[in-house]
């Protein structure tokens, strides 16, 4: 990296890459060989910044200049202004909203400032496609020191006492993990990392893996060193095709490297990784399930115990972690347990990656300390609500987790509070809602999500799952009467308490948590038939008021259906039997004239 | 022993570790209602998916309710197994499995059978309180087995019977979530696919999802005929399971009473497959000996192990597993056939009526044989042999269906000729029967000795392959039995491999044998039922005055009057058949 | 369900695959990828073969293929459409857009046109929340789409 006196670090992840970020990248070396730079600046494509909000991103070094959604054009310009005038491309620069200030350094920004990156600590900062840079940046470091100079005791120990837990969702203490698998007696144990992110709305491992692979097969090789296993395996969603690509660059590159293979580091210890896809069934998240998927069986759960740490894949021990949780590993190995754990709440060390999203200004993945508040993440680091709309609630865990409210803002987010506020960490999805948000709607959009990925297996799940989403949507439709609500949270209970997996142990939770927190509104549709938040097409009309419009025809050309007619110049109206209440028009309507009723 | 104490509903109870929670409960007298679980003891199966939550009992500080079927006990537990909450969460699952499941019990082939619906009813359901979508399938009817899956309950039962104890595996799960069911592949007809028809399905489901096809309509209807003479034969195994559906113990014999109600039901001769049973012995001891004395003469093409084919669901299973085997099992048709076959024939022509107007019903244990029965090889011009096989089920409604007062019906004795049989034909229905009564006659044809001792104890048992070597005076041979298809696979691999020992093999579809079979009274996985119908056929047996097969009178005189001999031409015509390559292909298009 | 002939070549390409994977049962998902890659679907005659070849029963193979999202056994169209369902996408008004795609091509999700032009889908996070709500039409992303851009997206591949 040395020889170069300038970088351009371009946003490589899927979001940038769907803004053409690919073509930013050609046109900027096009435009350092036109002007004959390609000694002194390398262009380099990295992984995700976080920052999706403002994509494609541009990030200078040595300056730090920040730039944001920059398209293939402008590629020019940032050379010939940048690099070679040494003037910054001002309207390139994130502009502070509080302010109307272009702020250049990535620093100095509300979505940065209260961020502390472990997991992501390369992403954006390495070409994940060389093993170089991240081996310039202490990689293999951790690998080294705990084959060289740590028994697996003692390097279980660094991670028991650190306090980390399971990122994936269930917050099982990790250390406590790898000792419960290295105890497990057998001749042959497996290190499985679990890439099958399947929570909507959460893209935190695919960042990882796509932003800094090698950080995951360090952590897989120290976990093997650990439990005293050789063989790896990531079982990686199918629909990650970027993240596998890099993955199998990484494999590759660290076998010719000898940091994975046989005789790591000339110490007799081998581990190698290998790749399983996934197929697109969120059940495989969870362990049991996804050893059966590995194994070429239908993704259903089974019953623990045993749990894999005992019996896992091919009836081996296997310890299961997933890819946060890897990459927080060699971190803890190079900087030590006492330095993790200075970060973070008494029960809840280090930092969480999120995935913010929704009804939010800076949409984009973050990395915040365990103990940091809903109000810092959605107002300082997410920029509040889009619009200048009311904020609603915040859900947290995805389908498993729950809807928390103006009332949880202050409370720190750490495993337990967010289990105590009825929601769950998660895997880290973190979707804001607005005042346009019906959280009935919510809760059965989470519910559609669960009944199509139930497996099947047991029948609460099965079965009432489906019944949950029937019942909601009845209340959509302004069908039900308040007994129903009463069967809903019955029925929602007997899932939690009787189902086989965690699925159906958490998919509940959406219901019971909007329930607890929008008594009201559920009872609105039930009582008065409405929809406060004015989302349930069933119970709304779109109405136009004569008195407003002025019959410009903007509505009825964009209405899709024609359901609008009127004369030009005339109050125009709504054919109700036709409207789809797609809402196109009331969008469109620059008078404020068409409303729902 | 590790041993680990716990309370259950207040009870102290101390288990070895390991036990789950059922079993403890059960252990002292707490009866944990289940509804997917099921163990076969003596089959050493148990399905135990988890899946149906019916189980489901309080742990003290347990977050969760856990399934005592797959929950073990551990040190200290405190269960309570019938807590408000507990009751509270059984009854909301079972109204959710009800919630799709239609309510035609009246109607429904397992209506005062079904595990369901019995369970429904201890559970004091009286409403569904949850309406929506129920899922539909089109109901798919083989010449054996109805499969209604509206009725499935995902207990997954039939497909852990049809791949790890039949390792047929025409069943699997597929779909997921709502839409997921227990389907062939491509949710084909059963009629297209590897089913071999042993309806083991059938005999472990706890609801009416799979069924036998109920041909009881038909027989009614040509006993009702003036213009037919309807005949009925009645297998072995019958007889020793027919008495449950009378609430009678399991392993009572009930051959008089059936046959009286057979002839108060209408049927014009009452004949005994058994009959048949010892004439398969005469053909296929013959063809035994033939291979044998081949083998001895050091014929190197000749086929050895003799497999016997007597079972139709295991007829079905070579055909489409083993389609290079074909030559290796006996060519004898299964005693039903023969007995349908020479039916039609000999007796026919002793009755002075046409074969047209001949109707054979034969009961069976099995639900197969309706398909055996069916297949085109064992007619005439579309004249079946056999016209229509009823289970011992059927058979127990029909009687029922007739006001028949079973328990008050006083023995009476087969018709002749084809009603005589030896204690060699009623061991047909036990696993190793087969073989037991071919030694019988082998053993005495080949040596030209008498047999002293008819019992070979080393044959019988309920280990799914047994094997054992009996002297023919100084000449060892080897003999392998299994039961059930995947312990017959196992044996037939060893065959295909070249591997194998033996000079004959018996082999049964169903755990148990016949007596097992699907078409028996539901056990409703209590296996030692199984184990008391097998006793019964042995009390059976020894209780008969003829016990080898060549000395049935019957047999003997119609060898002389008709066949002539034992595989000669006309009982290759008659009582021999051959087999089909049934494995499937995919066609490939040479670009 | 019609039968169709495979093309020879297409299927020695799956049985080097599946010789690949040394015929592992456990590699079943593998192989299904790979043969998915192979000839764009996986029809009853492909997992036929795959049955064949790995020496499991068809019963199961189909068990497998139905039971995870990925896999498909009817031929995508010319152009596969993706609406993004993943909750960022939704609550910014993906469901809508849905909707629309559905009433414009008189489809429902998972078909295809009857001119095998087009087929819908819906699909869980793309990982490009920052641009909800997403459609993928092929490998071309687009961001930001409104109910109203749909008429123009298709317009693009009439």
């Amino acid at each position: 990296m040395a020889k170069y006196n300038n970088h351009i670090l371009v946003c490589g992840g899927t979001g940038c890459r769907a803004s053409q970020s690919e073509e930013i990248v050609e046109n900027l070396k096009q435009a350092v060989s036109d002007n004959s730079l390609e000694n002194e600046i390398q262009v380099v494509r990295t992984g995700c910044f976080g920052f999706c909000e403002k994509g494609p991103i541009v990030k200078m070094i040595p300056d730090n200049t920040f730039y944001v959604q920059v398209t293939p054009e402008d590629a020019g310009e940032i050379i010939s202004e940048h690099i070679v005038k040494g003037r910054k491309v001002e309207r390139l620069l994130f502009t502070d909203p509080e302010n109307n200030e272009h702020i250049a350094d990535s620093k100095h920004m509300g979505f940065y400032k209260k961020q502390i990156r472990i997991a992501l600590r390369n992403c954006g900062f390495i070409n994940p496609e060389n093993i170089d840079e991240y081996i310039a940046r202490d990689g293999y470091a951790a690998l080294g020191k705990v084959l060289s100079e740590m028994t697996p005791e003692e390097a279980i120990k660094e991670i028991k006492d650190s306090g980390l837990r399971g990122r994936g969702g269930g917050g099982f203490p990790t250390g406590l993990k790898w000792e419960i698998t290295h105890n497990v007696e057998g001749d042959e144990k497996y290190v499985v990392c679990n890439a099958d992110e399947g929570d909507p709305g959460a893209f935190m491992d695919r960042s990882i893996l796509e932003g800094d692979p090698h950080s995951v097969l360090e952590a897989m090789a120290i976990c093997g060193y650990c439990i005293g296993g050789s063989n790896g395996l990531i079982y990686i969603r199918a629909e990650y095709p970027l993240a596998i690509e890099r993955l199998k660059i990484a494999i590759e590159q660290a076998r010719e490297l000898g940091v994975i293979g046989k005789d790591i580091f000339g110490t007799g210890f081998d581990f190698d990784v290998e790749l399983r896809y996934g197929a697109g069934a969120f059940v495989c998240g969870e362990e049991t399930s996804l050893i059966h998927s590995m194994e070429g069986l239908r993704g259903e759960p089974t019953v623990k115990p045993p749990f894999p740490s005992v019996s896992g894949y091919k009836g081996k021990p296997t310890n299961v972690n997933n890819v946060e949780t890897f990459a927080n590993i060699p971190v803890i190995i190079n900087n030590g347990a006492k330095w993790f754990s200075s970060i973070g709440t008494e029960k809840s060390k280090g930092t969480k990656v999120f995935a913010l999203a929704g009804k939010i200004n800076n949409v984009g993945l973050i990395e915040v300390p365990m103990g940091i508040t809903l109000r810092e993440v959605i107002f300082d680091i997410g920029g509040g609500i889009k619009d200048g709309k009311k904020f609603k609630a915040v859900q947290t865990g995805g389908p498993s987790g729950g809807c928390l409210t103006e009332k949880h803002l202050d409370i720190p987010i750490d495993y337990d509070n967010l289990i105590a506020s009825g929601s769950m960490m998660g895997s880290g999805g973190m979707i804001v809602m607005d005042e346009d948000d019906c959280m009935v709607s919510v809760a059965k959009f989470y519910l559609d999500f669960t009944v199509e990925e139930s497996c099947g297996k047991c029948a609460p799940c099965r079965i009432g799952n489906k019944r949950l989403y029937e019942m909601l949507d009845k209340i959509t439709k302004g069908n039900a009467t308040e007994d129903d609500l009463g069967i809903l949270r019955n029925l929602a209970n007997v899932i939690k308490d009787t189902s086989l997996c965690g699925l159906g142990q958490t998919s509940p939770n959406p219901v019971l948590s909007t329930m607890d927190n929008f008594a009201d509104e559920y009872l609105a549709h039930v009582k008065d038939a409405k929809c406060p938040a004015g989302q349930c097409k069933d119970l709304m009309e779109y109405v136009i008021n004569p008195e407003t419009c002025v019959g410009c025809t903007l509505c009825s050309r964009v209405c899709p259906v024609d359901a609008i007619s009127g004369d030009k110049k005339q109050p125009h109206e709504i054919d109700t039997t036709v409207c789809i209440k797609c809402g196109a028009c009331m969008e469109k309507c620059k008078f404020n004239a068409i409303s729902i009723q | 022993m590790d041993i680990v104490k716990l309370n259950i509903d207040n009870k102290p109870v101390v288990v070895e570790k390991g036990t789950t929670i059922l079993e403890a409960a059960k252990s002292v007298g707490v009866n944990v209602p289940t509804l997917c679980h099921m163990k076969l003891h003596d089959v050493g199966y148990e399905n135990n998916p988890g899946g149906c939550r019916i189980c489901v009992v309080e742990v003290e500080g347990r977050r969760n309710l856990a399934p005592a079927c797959k929950t073990e006990c551990t040190e200290g537990m405190d269960i309570n197994t019938h807590s408000l909450r507990v009751i509270n969460a059984r009854r909301t699952v079972m109204e959710l499995i009800l919630s799709d499941h239609p309510a035609e019990c009246l109607t429904c082939v397992k209506n005062g059978k079904c595990d369901l619906q019995t369970m429904a009813q201890d559970l004091g359901i009286r409403e569904i309180p949850f309406e929506g979508e129920q899922s539909h399938y089109k109901e798919d009817k083989s010449p054996s087995i109805i499969r209604d899956m509206d009725k499935c309950i995902m207990c997954r039962r039939c497909e852990m019977v049809c791949n790890e104890v039949q390792t047929v595996g025409c069943l699997s799960a597929i779909n997921r979530g709502f839409e997921s069911v227990v389907a062939p592949a491509f949710e084909m007809d059963l009629e297209k696919s590897t089913c071999t028809y042993c309806g083991q399905c059938v005999a472990v489901c706890p609801t009416g999802a799979l069924s036998e096809v109920d041909n009881t309509r038909k027989v009614i209807a040509s006993l009702v005929d003036p213009s037919k003479t309807v005949i009925v034969q009645t297998a072995p195994a019958v007889r020793a399971a027919l008495g449950e559906e009378f609430d009678m113990e399991p392993g009572t014999l009930v051959t008089g009473k059936m046959t009286s109600a057979l002839k108060k039901l209408g049927f014009d001769k009452v004949f005994d497959t058994d009959f048949a049973a010892d004439l398969t012995i005469m053909e296929e001891g013959t063809e035994l000996l033939g291979r044998l004395q081949k083998h001895l003469a050091g014929d190197k093409d000749v086929k050895l192990p003799i497999l016997t084919s007597c079972c139709p669901g295991w007829v079905n299973f070579f055909e489409s597993n083993f389609p290079d085997m074909l030559d290796v099992p006996s060519t004898a048709k299964s005693p039903q056939q023969m007995f349908g076959a020479v039916a039609k024939t000999y007796l026919a022509d002793q009755m002075g009526i046409k074969r047209e107007d001949m109707i054979v019903v034969s009961v069976m244990p099995c639900v197969a044989k309706k398909y055996e029965s069916g297949r085109p090889e064992f007619a005439v011009d579309g004249n079946p042999d056999v016209d229509f096989s009823i289970t011992t089920r059927e058979l127990a409604q029909m009687i029922k269906g007739a006001n028949i007062n079973f328990d008050d019906l006083t023995d009476e004795e087969f018709d002749n000729p084809m009603g005589e049989s030896t204690g060699a034909a009623v061991i047909f229905a036990n696993t190793g029967g087969v073989i037991e009564a071919a030694v019988r006659t082998a053993y005495e044809v080949q040596t030209k000795k008498k047999l002293e001792k008819v019992d070979f104890e080393e044959l019988r048992g309920f280990e799914g392959i047994r094997s054992a070597t009996v002297d023919f005076d100084g000449l060892p041979i080897k003999i392998g039995i299994a039961h059930g298809l995947g312990n017959a696979r196992k044996l037939l691999e060893d065959v295909q491999a070249g591997k194998s020992e033996f000079h004959a093999i018996e082999i049964m579809a169903c755990p148990g044998g016949c007596i097992g079979g699907a078409g028996q009274p539901y056990h409703h996985g209590d296996t030692t039922i199984l184990k008391k119908r097998a006793e019964a056929i042995y009390r059976e047996d020894e209780g008969k005055e003829i016990r080898k097969s060549h000395e049935n009178p019957f047999i003997v005189k119609l060898y002389e009057e008709f066949l002539g001999e034992p595989c000669g031409e006309l009982s290759h015509k008659l009582l021999h058949t051959h087999y089909f390559d049934k494995k499937k292909k995919v066609e490939i298009n040479n670009d | 369900m019609a039968e169709i002939k495979l093309a020879e070549s297409k299927v020695q390409e799956l049985k080097e695959v599946c010789k690949k994977f040394n015929y592992d049962k456990g590699e079943l998902i593998n192989v299904l990828h790979a043969a998915q890659g192979i000839f764009g679907y996986l029809p009853a005659e492909v997992q036929e073969v795959v049955a064949d070849q790995l020496n499991v029963n068809i019963a199961h193979v189909y068990g497998v293929v139905t039971f995870y999202s990925f896999f498909t056994m009817t031929p995508k169209g010319k152009h596969p459409i993706s609406i993004c369902m993943g909750t960022a996408c939704y609550v910014r008004g993906a469901e809508k857009v849905l909707d629309e795609f559905k009433r414009l091509l008189d489809v429902k999700v998972g078909e295809t046109t009857p001119d095998g032009k087009f087929s819908v889908s819906s699909l869980r996070c793309v990982g490009a929340c920052g641009l909800a709500p997403v459609v993928t039409v092929g490998e071309k992303v687009y961001g930001r789409v409104a109910p109203e851009d749909v008429k123009d997206i298709l317009a693009e591949y009439k």
